[in-house]
């Protein structure tokens, strides 16, 4: 099978400091990755660049029929990669002058163009979907971690982007808040949603990603099924880290 | 000592206040375009335009770094030596333009801190979500900052009400024009300035009684 998202040679560099060394990463439609490694080794630096919140150096990136070659990526280009990728983040990042509803009908208004009334019904929809009917008003000050991320994941579903990408989504929340993300996120790959996410939760990554990616600086060391990298790590490095988290 | 002639100071009352609209019209005209300019001058600067990224920080530097009311006396009486066509620039004009360029540059530099506070990821999540650098400004950070200046925007406000009494040096028979014109007949200079100061004051406190009931209402939105 041919690959969705097509990540070639990716490489990014904060001055001297190569923090993503040539990553290649092929995801199938509708697969299910998860990013496990240590800390600083370039997980989130490598979502953040194929949402080019971090610009690469060099490498491409290619989602469907767009193929952007980070050396030369023109603007147009750039928008559309961030349109066909969604993001969910650590800190949820919410807009803090729009409510929830409008947090999600945000990007269906501004950057797809719908009339408000439709980007507001599908908004209520997703709120629905993310059990959170009754929240719509709500501003992001007045919602529990748990709930303002489930609306930082509503606002990335809204976009029906190709790729959803996850950056420690549970990792800023308290403890009482994780089972209700993890449900959310759960949902979502069950409907298919290609998806990458970096977790330091093990048993989870285990459970819904199809494929787990062992990354250690800048560098894939590994990557196989969950029991090939949890039942059998073939790398002493995905060994190491197994056995300090596990 | 005299005592004061109050009875003089009621007459004038109604003579003074009948030039608080031109005063307020001269205040709101400057303030509304300090404000556009000084949001554009703002932007200029967070987004580091290059070229006029420089130009606009002389242009802050020059209209912070010196008195207004030398600002107003090169405008209204220096430059139409310069430039001819200016010459039919009547004093309100003038004074208006030469308050809106003061006021702008102070104003743009708190629209500038302000922008800068707005967290960095609110930039980053509405660029992931596609939105191009305009659409981040205008629909998200423009917003926020402008909760965070609007209390020094306020300030500014009143600043500039009162710095319309300036205008009179330029001709203009404003609230301070007036009561100068009826001192010199009068020469009850005591009164027609007090009756100003006082005028000024009320103006100003009402101004600030509105603010405070602008920032509760501001406040109440973001935390509902
Ligand atoms: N904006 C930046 N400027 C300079 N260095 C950066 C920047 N962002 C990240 N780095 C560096 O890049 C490296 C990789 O960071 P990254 O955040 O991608 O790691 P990570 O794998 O996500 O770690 P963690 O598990 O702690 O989240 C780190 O050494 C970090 O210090
Ligand atoms: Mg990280």
């Amino acid at each position: 099978m041919t690959c969705e998202i097509d990540i070639a040679g990716l490489t990014k560099r904060f001055v001297t400091n190569t923090v993503l060394d040539g990553i290649d990463l092929c995801l199938k439609p509708g697969e299910r990755v998860a990013i496990i490694g240590p800390s600083g080794t370039g997980k989130s630096t490598l979502l953040r660049c194929l949402n080019w919140l971090d610009r690469p150096d060099a490498g491409r990136i290619a989602i469907g029929d767009l193929s952007v070659d980070a050396a030369h990526a023109s603007r147009a280009e750039i928008l559309a990669l961030r349109r066909r990728t969604g993001f969910v983040f650590q800190n949820y990042a919410l807009f803090a002058n729009k409510t929830a509803r409008q947090n999600i009908s945000e990007g269906l208004t501004t950057v797809r163009g719908w009339s408000a009334a439709r980007a507001a019904q599908r908004a209520d929809e997703i709120l629905t979907q993310i059990g959170l009917a009754d929240r719509g008003d709500s501003y992001p000050a007045a919602l529990s971690g748990g709930q303002q991320q489930r609306v930082g994941i509503g606002r990335a579903m809204a976009l029906e982007a190709d790729l959803l990408l996850f950056d420690e989504p549970t990792s800023a929340l308290d403890p009482e808040w994780v089972g209700e993300v993890l449900d959310l996120i759960r949902s979502i790959a069950d409907g298919r949603q290609t998806i990458l996410i970096v977790t330091h939760e093990m048993q989870f990554a285990r459970e819904i990603a199809d494929r787990i990616v062992f990354m250690d600086g800048g560098r894939i060391v590994e990557q196989g099924t969950p029991s090939q990298i949890f039942g059998d790590p073939q790398d002493e490095r995905t060994r190491a880290f197994l056995r300090r988290v596990g | 000592m005299r005592p004061l002639d109050t009875a003089y100071m009621w007459d004038l009352v109604p003579i003074i206040l009948g030039y608080v609209p031109l005063t307020l019209g001269m205040a709101i005209a400057a303030m509304a375009a300090a404000l556009i300019l000084a949001a554009l001058l703002a932007i200029v600067r967070v987004l580091r335009v290059p070229v006029a990224d420089g130009a606009v920080a002389v242009f802050i530097s020059f209209f912070r770094g010196t008195p207004l009311l030398v600002q107003l006396f090169l405008f209204y009486y220096g430059l139409p030596q310069l430039f001819p066509a200016l010459t039919s620039i009547d004093g309100i004009t003038a004074a208006v333009i030469g308050l809106t360029l003061h006021f702008s540059a102070y104003m743009a530099e708190s629209i500038r801190g302000a922008i800068l506070g707005v967290d960095r990821s609110q930039w980053e999540a509405a660029q992931s979500i596609g939105m191009t650098q305009g659409q981040v400004l205008r629909r998200i950070v423009l917003p926020q900052a402008s909760r965070v200046a609007a209390p020094t925007l306020m300030n500014y406000f009143i600043d500039l009400i009162k710095s319309t009494s300036l205008a009179f040096t330029l001709g203009v028979t404003e609230m301070m024009g007036a009561a100068q014109k009826e001192a010199a007949g009068s020469f009850l200079y005591l009164e027609a300035f007090l009756v100003v100061a006082v005028i000024y004051w009320i103006m100003v406190e009402a101004l600030s009684v509105g603010q405070r009931w602008m920032e509760r209402r501001l406040g109440k939105a973001v935390a509902r």
